[in-house]
């Protein structure tokens, strides 16, 4: 995808971030406080995305890192020492260009930044490689999504396979690079007992995931849907039990490394 | 010099020699640093009377909210016999008429209110008192409407001033009930009697004719104290000796007040840190154990939670739920840095815990960043689980108001035993609007209510255009509604003074006068409309505009956009400026605040339809709070355009109001707590003055309006602007109000 570029500032181009919506309170989604930017666009089709409207190109904000930067500043006071920006969307990694101009400015005024992503962009070929090594060098943090762990389910469940993401993991595992892992437990999907362990044995071979998330499947964004007039993919589906929640927690608990 | 044994063990000089609760404070208090590992759980006594308490609600809920009513009694200091809940288990007594809940009635305010409020709930007031009120002694009501110019009756009845104290109590004035503890009442009428025999040279001006009439009275009630607290077998004419007594004293003249006053906000003060001190007292020499401080702290406080007045139908369509706002400050810091966090405050926020959730007293934490965080915290998770903490920014008050001030209302600060406020409703500013739009004509009833200018006459609205006319308009205005409330707190001083409160107030009071405003944030995004958007007016037959059609889109105070906030501090800026140009009643300090309470039901009613989009009679948004839907970046960004308020234009409060759903505040209960600290630490670091925080998601309350009577929602508390209420005693339309508002959540 081409970046758009825009001013001509401090004597390079900037280029513009398309933004689906700035969220000041993000309570859950990285550590402390976090300032949750969207991006727009997604490659990835999921049944249960409650964020449907960032899949489509229309209606969106443009924005340079510093202007948006500048904006964000006024959030500080709120971030204590944990707090900083969620870089989430939409699928941020489609916009690499920008959100490495946007992290590398974030560094430079001492913002701590994170990812949320499913990794589905994630490829081994360059040009895009090197830019997300050098994009992993000014992130602190990211929150993965693994959404499936068998590749079968994973593309009726998202529109593609998880090879690449399994390989985003294991790269980052690599380099070292901190991950929390977030699973949106969806009954009859992906809430059996082997599809958890499955999942559960991959994170345990990495050696970077601090924490792991299960997140109960909600149907809170399904009014999304109807708003853009797109059929419901996972219609009918309830949202997780007590029970199931709890087993999924119990097997994908990890033990931190001491 | 005085000296009493019950001051053993008590530091500092100054304290002694003159009436100064202050002094005694920051000489002996102790600053707690701890969590809250210590705190004990509700005693025996303390869940039995709680039960027998819940029994006489669900009674009173079955009549209609009314538990029992005087038809016959007066209300004052001594009217009553003593009245129980269950003498034998009540650490703390005393009650505002001879039975629990039983409302008193109380006819100086207004003969007619007094009257009305018993026949809504179905008794037949005192033929003999009607006589008496109407043909013998004048009420306040009487007065100012013996004085009101035609022009004051047309703005109260077309409501672009309204909630005017003119049919009851005016409230807001808290003694320093303190000092009965710390001095006992004889001390006290000694000093009032030097203060009288100092009282003029002997030239009989009005002020001085006026002021030795006050202090008589004021000698009168503290003399009635006395003889009331006899009745419940306590000589409070000496200093309390320990802190049951202290806790019971000062509850006595806390009482006096609610005897004698059905004021909108009776206020109990900051009393925390000074309860303390007895308590450390007593805990040191073993006098009481930790669980028995407890029990006097919650036995105290559901005194508290059973202060009624008895309201009619329109004052409870303002004020729903029936509030008293029996404030209860706690926490803050001393201007010599240390904070005033004591075991106290934690056991007074633990009653929310001891006796579950309640509107009453209306909690308020003095907050800062500086407190310290195990407090933070704690009060913090209280309020993750009970919706029933409101929290004000300490950093801005302390420099206007020193340490030793209260909450006296919903928002406002006024300065304990020193200050007294006249309180004086809110101006409709949205409203406002439409008259200069208007030519002064109201949009609803077509009348010409306010002067009649040039009506704005072109198609589309022309921002340079509006705003001239709005200033005019508002400067008409700010000057009918002082001059309003002028005749007011007149006629409320001379028939209706609060002589209990201000006899625990410092002779040489100073006084505030606190207006305030409603509609804010429709007009600042009305404005930006016209200026930012193009605004088309729509107008009836009579070219009065009744609608207006937007094209485009504008910036809406609420996103921590500038375009829309600094039309807000201009506006604000604006208004206080009008109203300081006019001479107040006893040369009061004109105050305002943007505060409208649940009125802002009823004002939105009586408002038309806006130009930022608003349809007529929708309700407007409370307080300083942005407008429905308006808010299209979170939570922090809306607290972010609030806290740019600056509250030095804005001394009578800025109120906030915010929901937030538990998940998007965190996963667990402890997470929550923690996030909601760095929200306030962020927010009051900006500048900002006050937040009510509640922590529950938009279902609970569709759930609860559905089923009210499901236990767990007898008393499911939420906090409304500037004040908590049980959300089954709103209206239908308040509760769909309430529901309506932003709940801050992100998918």
């Amino acid at each position: 995808m081409k970046p758009s570029v825009s001013f001509f500032r401090k004597g390079i181009y900037m280029i513009q971030g398309r933004i689906h919506s700035l969220e000041s309170f993000g309570g859950s989604d990285g550590p402390g406080i976090r300032y949750i930017i969207f991006l727009n666009g997604c490659s990835l089709r999921c049944r249960y995305c409650h964020n449907p409207d960032t899949w489509a190109k229309n209606d969106v904000q443009l924005f340079t890192a510093d202007a948006l930067l500048d904006k964000v500043e006024n959030y500080r006071e709120y971030w204590g020492e944990e707090g900083g920006i969620t870089v989430s969307g939409g699928e941020p990694l489609l916009q690499i260009d920008f959100l490495l101009e946007l992290f590398r400015e974030a560094k430079k005024r001492g913002i701590h930044t994170c990812i949320d992503t499913s990794a589905a962009p994630f490829t081994r070929e360059e040009p895009w490689f090197s830019k997300f090594v050098e994009l992993m060098k000014v992130t602190d943090l990211l929150l993965l999504d693994i959404k499936h762990i068998d590749s079968e389910k994973h593309v009726w469940l998202t529109g593609k396979g998880n090879e690449n993401i399994l390989d985003a993991a294991r790269f980052l595992s690599e380099i070292g690079k901190p991950v929390w892992i977030r699973h949106v437990l969806v009954p009859g999907v992906n809430s059996d007992r082997e599809s958890l362990e499955k999942t559960a044995e991959f994170i345990g071979s990495l050696k970077n995931v601090e924490r792991v998330d299960v997140l109960p499947y909600h149907t809170l964004g399904v009014f999304k849907w109807e708003e853009l007039g797109i059929p419901y993919g996972l219609e009918g589906t309830p949202t997780p039990t007590d029970e199931e929640l709890a087993l999924a927690r119990e097997i994908l608990s990890i033990r931190k490394e001491a | 010099m005085a000296q009493f044994e019950a001051w053993a063990g008590f530091k500092g000089k100054r304290w002694q020699t003159e009436v100064n609760t202050r002094d005694f404070i920051q000489n002996n208090y102790t600053p707690y640093d701890g969590d809250a590992s210590f705190l004990a759980e509700a005693t025996e006594a303390t869940d039995k009377l709680w039960g027998q308490l819940q029994e006489l609600n669900k009674e009173a809920r079955k009549n209609g909210g009314v538990y029992d009513m005087d038809t016959d009694i007066v209300s004052s200091i001594t009217s009553h016999g003593p009245g129980y809940l269950n003498k034998d288990l009540e650490q703390i007594v005393g009650l505002q008429t001879d039975k629990p809940l039983k409302r008193a009635f109380m006819p100086y305010g207004g003969i007619r209110m007094a009257e009305e409020s018993c026949e809504m709930y179905g008794y037949t007031p005192s033929p003999e008192l009607h006589k008496i009120f109407t043909t013998y002694h004048k009420t306040h009501n009487q007065g100012v409407f013996d004085v009101y110019t035609p022009e004051m009756r047309a703005a109260r009845k077309n409501k672009i001033i309204t909630g005017l104290p003119d049919t009851y109590g005016r409230g807001r004035i808290v003694g320093d009930y303190r000092r009965i503890a710390l001095y006992g009442i004889d001390f006290l009428i000694q000093e009032k009697k030097k203060d009288f025999a100092n009282c003029g040279d002997g030239t009989m001006t009005d002020d001085v004719i006026r002021q030795r009439e006050e202090l008589a009275d004021q000698i009168k009630a503290l003399g009635e104290m006395k003889v009331m607290a006899q009745s419940y077998g306590f000589d409070i004419s000496q200093p309390a000796k320990n802190a049951k007594e202290a806790v019971q004293w000062l509850y006595f003249g806390y009482l006096a007040a609610i005897k004698t006053q059905n004021g909108a906000a009776m206020s109990i003060g900051r009393v925390s840190t000074f309860i303390d001190i007895y308590m450390q007292r007593d805990l040191a020499n073993g006098v009481i154990t930790e669980k028995e401080a407890q029990e006097i702290i919650d036995h105290f406080v559901m005194k508290l939670r059973m202060v009624k007045f008895a309201r009619i139908q329109s004052y409870n369509e303002l004020f729903s739920g029936d509030p008293v706002w029996a404030t209860l400050s706690i926490a803050g810091l001393g201007v010599d840095g240390r904070h005033m966090v004591t075991k106290n405050d934690y056991r007074i926020l633990h009653t929310l815990e001891t006796m579950g959730p309640a509107p009453e007293p209306n909690m308020t934490v003095l907050y800062s960043k500086r407190l310290p965080e195990s407090f933070r915290t704690y009060a913090a998770s209280v309020s993750v689980k009970t919706s029933s903490i409101q929290y004000e920014n300490d950093d801005v008050m302390r420099v206007v108001w020193g340490d030793d001030y209260a909450i006296c209302c919903c928002v406002s600060a006024t300065q304990v035993g020193k200050e007294m406020q006249f309180f004086g409703a809110r101006a409709n500013l949205a409203k406002c609007l439409l008259y200069a739009i208007n030519g002064g004509v109201d949009e609803k009833t077509k009348v010409q209510v306010g002067p009649a200018y040039r009506p704005i006459t072109s198609e589309y609205l022309d921002y340079d255009e509006v705003m001239k006319a709005y200033d005019v308009m508002m400067e008409w205005l700010a000057g009918l509604y002082v001059n309003t409330l002028n005749a007011i707190q007149y006629m409320h001083d001379k028939y209706y003074y609060e002589a209990a409160e201000l006899a625990l107030i410092d002779t040489d009071v100073r006084r505030t006068f606190a207006t305030g405003i409603a509609g804010f944030s429709h007009a600042i995004d009305s404005l930006c409309a016209i200026k930012y958007a193009k605004v088309k007016a729509i107008r009836d037959e009579n070219g009065i505009a009744v609608d207006y059609e937007i094209e485009g889109d504008f910036p809406r105070y609420g996103n921590d956009d500038d375009r829309a906030d600094e039309i807000g501090i201009w506006l604000l800026k604006e208004f206080i400026t009008k109203v300081k140009k006019h001479h107040t009643y006893r040369n009061a300090e004109p105050t305002t605040s943007i505060l409208t309470i649940t009125s802002n039901v009823v004002y939105g009613k009586a408002t038309g339809a806006l130009p930022d989009g608003r349809p007529a009679g929708e309700p407007l948004s409370p307080g300083a709070n942005p407008s429905y839907g308006a808010e299209k970046n979170g939570l922090l960004a809306s607290l972010n355009s609030v806290a740019k308020l600056p509250y030095e234009y804005a001394l009578d409060g800025i109120s906030n109001t915010q929901t937030i759903n538990p998940g998007a505040l965190g996963n667990t209960d402890e997470e929550r707590s923690k996030q909601l600290v760095k929200v306030m630490d962020g927010y009051f670091a900006k500048g900002a003055h006050h937040l009510n925080v509640n922590v529950f998601g938009t279902e609970k309350l569709i759930d609860c309006m559905e089923h009210p009577e499901k236990p767990e929602y007898a008393n499911f508390t939420i906090r409304v602007s500037g004040y908590a209420v049980k959300f089954i005693d709103l209206t239908r339309e308040q509760q769909m109000d309430v529901i309506k508002r932003t709940c801050h959540k992100v998918l």
